[in-house]
């Protein structure tokens, strides 16, 4: 059970072979024996979680089951959900219990899902290794020396070990994507704007998108379904038609092109990976793909440009952390402008405070042309570079990561080597694009590869369809670390 | 670009973040690192380039002048360090 699909488990579960509250309590159980090894959940609710898989039986019983009824979902502590602890990772938030549901848990709510607890994750998202979380770092299920990445580190560990079967993310420079490939998922971060940021604690609001995590592609279709979808209240949500992202997914690729990028190529990516990666695309010509060779010229400026822009807005969304209307407030101060520097002195950490003081810098009178607006001159340009790619191929691929999982302790105090983990996965965000990555097989010391497939604005449908396929004759997204199922 | 020490005790008291000598000194450190990387941007000629602000080119949804939200500061305040009579408390700022 621990070990389905979501569309096994939906189907269990419409045939009344077993009730959600068994499932939700097997996965419980599950969780309990594992988390405190792994540390990938910050709150578990027992009572809220299961009064939902109880209402979910109600729902089926009553004939009103959708895919996803009863299906335990581990949602990243980033998503505000009522009653519910919501820490976003961070001593600022440790005492916040959210007053209001973000879209992304209103619309598991209505469907019925159920919300098993809220995973672990790098403070206020910012991090690639899940060491700066405030309530200690997650580990990788596969090698227990290893980080899980991050910073949705947490989702993606409760995935890989099967904690649940289904979770969400977050990724603002690749947050779904790179834990996704150290942890041996399947994760999408979908183009901007089509999953609500509404009530998901701000990072930075012009890269940030949430997206599923999961074992495969079709149950990331399953979930997008759900995630997807129109907002009148977040401003920059999308306005389309309604897609059904499982529609496409047995499609034959057909006279499908993938674009390699030269860049990504040429160095920087370690043999290990390098070895996974070609023996993917050598599938996908087996598959019927055609491969073509792309540039993105300007790729390589995407690390300096995300550390412009995502501190720069990092700056302006964190000043909302104050100490007067929630969170956490210091206890001794002099007066107002003391409070103020007290409570964010010591309820943020070492890389958010790094983060505000870049962005603050950057945004400052004199540096603002220098950084900033140079910055967002280069986004387009990088931007530019896919949208003369996509007219050579039609989906983009290379490694998500340039190696397989670091040691703990390894990168968390050196800031640089840490923020090159996202040297392939934040363009996509600078751009706006959609991404993702699936595991593709194992590097050194055992550790998973993930594959990174970019695609053109909206054609999740199509990526989610190339990457069930290649799963359909490989079964990397079905290994399961050695010994998690039997303890 | 070289960052001195008291950049950054002017950026820390900008952001409102309290910050000690030690800190500073171990920030300028790692601030200096990261910038050295962020000034590989400058090598690109871009006079003739727009900014690109956000990923997709959209204009500001407007909507009707209407009350959408119903009153519910009690669940708000609730949360809140220190609130009186519907009021958020902070140190005094008036004398």
């Amino acid at each position: 059970m621990l070990n389905a699909s979501l569309k096994q488990l939906a189907t269990q579960l419409l045939q009344r072979k077993i009730s959600s509250v068994e499932l939700t309590k097997e996965f419980l159980k599950h969780i309990k024996t594992l988390n405190q090894e792994l540390n990938a959940f910050i709150t578990l609710n027992e009572e809220m979680s299961l009064a939902q898989a109880q209402a979910a039986d109600n729902m089926i019983a009553a004939g009103e089951a959708h895919p996803l009824t009863g299906i335990p979902v581990a949602q990243k502590d980033i998503f505000c959900a009522k009653e519910w602890l919501t820490t976003c990772g961070s001593k600022m938030l440790s005492n916040f219990i959210s007053p209001y549901d973000a879209t992304v848990i209103e619309r598991f709510n209505q469907v019925g899902a159920v919300n098993i607890g809220k995973t672990n994750m790098d403070e206020f998202a910012m991090g690639s290794s899940n060491e700066t979380s405030y309530y200690g770092p997650v580990k990788n299920p596969w090698d227990s020396l290893a980080v899980p990445g991050g910073s949705s580190g947490g989702s993606a560990c409760a995935i890989a070990a099967r904690m649940a079967p289904a979770a969400t993310g977050t990724d603002t420079g690749g947050s779904i994507r790179q834990p996704a490939a150290l942890c041996g998922i399947s994760g999408i971060k979908p183009t901007y704007g089509l999953v609500s940021r509404y009530g998901m604690i701000a990072f930075a609001s012009s890269l940030d998108q949430a997206g599923p995590m999961a074992k495969s592609a079709e149950d990331l279709a399953l979930l997008l379904n759900v995630m997807a979808g129109f907002d009148t209240r977040d401003s920059t949500s999308i306005q389309r038609e309604p897609e059904d992202y499982a529609h496409d997914l047995e499609k034959p690729l057909g006279q499908l092109r993938i674009g390699l990028p030269r860049e990504y190529f040429a160095k920087g990516m370690s043999n290990d990976v390098a070895s996974a990666v070609e023996a993917a695309i050598a599938e996908y010509r087996k598959l019927g793909a055609t491969i073509v060779e792309i540039s993105l010229p300007n790729a390589r400026l995407s690390i300096p440009v995300y550390y412009v822009l995502a501190p720069a807005e990092a700056s302006s969304n964190l000043s909302r952390f104050d100490g007067v209307r929630y969170g956490y407030r210091a206890e001794q101060y002099t007066d107002l402008e003391d409070m103020y520097k007290k409570t964010r002195a010591q309820g943020f950490g070492a890389e958010v405070k790094r983060r505000i003081l870049i962005g603050t810098y950057v945004l400052s009178h004199g540096y603002y042309d220098a950084y900033y607006l140079q910055a967002q001159k280069l986004r387009r340009l990088i931007a530019n570079d896919f949208t003369d790619a996509f007219k050579q191929c039609d989906v983009i691929m290379g490694p998500t990561t340039p190696a397989v999982a670091f040691n703990l302790g390894e990168k968390s105090s050196d800031p640089i080597q840490m923020y090159l983990s996202d040297i392939y996965t934040s363009a996509a965000n600078l751009a706006g694009l959609p991404a993702m990555s699936i595991p593709v097989g194992f590097g050194d010391k055992n550790r998973p590869v993930g594959l990174h497939i970019i695609g053109n604005y909206f054609r999740e449908a199509q990526m989610l369809n190339i990457t069930h396929r290649y799963q359909q004759v490989t079964d990397w997204h079905l290994r399961v670390p050695a010994g998690l199922l039997e303890v | 670009m070289t960052l001195s020490l008291d950049d950054v005790k002017r950026v820390a008291n900008l952001a409102r973040i309290e910050i000690s000598e030690d800190e500073a000194q171990q920030v300028l450190m790692q601030l200096s690192g990261i910038f050295d990387l962020i000034e590989q941007m400058q090598a690109i000629e871009t006079s003739n380039i727009e900014p690109m602000s956000h990923a997709q080119d959209m204009i500001q949804r407007l909507r009707e002048d209407v009350v959408t939200e119903s009153d519910q500061h009690m669940l708000f305040q609730a949360i809140a360090p220190q609130v009186e009579a519907g009021l958020y408390l902070v140190p005094k700022v008036i004398e």
